[in-house]
């Protein structure tokens, strides 16, 4: 392994960002949903990158890896029902059109 | 530090397959093509982890990620109308001012990462060996320091309520119909 750790940080940086903004540029609520998901994984490569080159006899960062995947899918299971239910209500799932949260 | 060696063309390539597939992900129109590059770019995060020789969390990845969580996206997908015509017209503003804060972003965290001054382990250099599992499962099912089973039997309640939830979040309902 000789590369270096900043090579990771960049990487992961340009990821979560990138996921930054498709967040702001997504008026779907499925299209927003999947770059949280990016966002996740960029921090996941960074827990599992400072695991490996800072601690590698440790497995804080690794442990901590395997639960945010796990919240990450409780969460979209849970995000995506909600959509479903959005859509069955509203016949849209844009967010400029979902003004009122009781129907 | 040999530019072609074998470790540099492995990870220069998972990178460009993440960098490249996130950002179509997040700029094509069409919203099952969109779900299809997210699963590539969390596919290559699976290979990045193999990468770090951290396997378990690389079948993890997989399974979770790519084998459960994209199908669900494409069935939603799929459940709501117009599939695959989602021709979002973003605005030239919108998309210059989430530039503009993504570029912020950018550069104030690699600053910041620059500048941090990590010390590394220097172990790390040599041959990376891949973790044991049984020190995998050691530290799960434990609750001594260093050792996880509080928040494991937390995730598991966790997992269970997210169950009942989107259940009944999900579900028609019924005083509608009548």
């Amino acid at each position: 392994m000789n590369i270096p750790v900043e090579y990771f940080l960049v990487l992961s940086t340009l990821l979560f960002f990138i996921g930054v903004y498709g967040f702001i540029v997504r008026k779907n609520l499925i299209g927003i949903l999947m770059s949280i998901e990016l966002v996740l994984n960029a921090v996941n490569i960074n827990f599992v990158v400072f695991n490996r080159f800072l601690f590698p006899d440790k497995l804080e960062g690794f442990i901590y890896g395997l639960f945010v995947i796990i919240v990450a899918a409780a969460e979209t299971a849970v995000a995506i029902a909600i959509i479903i239910n959005v859509y069955r209500n509203m016949k849209n799932i844009d967010v400029n059109s979902i003004k009122e949260l009781k129907n | 530090m040999d530019l072609f060696s074998a470790n540099n063309i492995i990870f220069f390539l998972l990178a460009t397959i993440i960098l490249v597939f996130g950002f179509l992900s997040v700029t094509t129109t069409k919203i099952l093509r969109a779900a299809t590059y997210l699963f590539f770019v969390l596919f290559a995060i699976a290979g990045l982890y193999l990468f770090l020789s951290y396997e378990f969390l690389a079948a993890v990845q997989l399974s979770v990620y790519a084998g459960g969580i994209v199908v669900l996206f494409v069935f939603a997908i799929l459940l709501v109308k117009n599939l695959g015509e989602e021709t979002e017209k973003v605005s030239f503003q919108k998309k210059l001012v989430g530039g503009i804060a993504a570029f912020a972003g950018v550069v104030v965290t690699l600053i910041t990462a620059f500048n941090y001054g990590f010390i590394l382990n220097e172990t790390a250099d040599e041959a990376v060996e891949s973790v044991n599992m049984q020190a995998v499962g050691n530290a799960l099912m434990g609750v001594e320091k260093y050792q996880y089973l509080l928040p494991f039997e937390a995730s598991s309640i966790l997992l269970l309520a997210c169950i009942i939830g989107s259940v009944v979040v999900a579900q028609k309902n019924k005083e509608e119909k009548r």
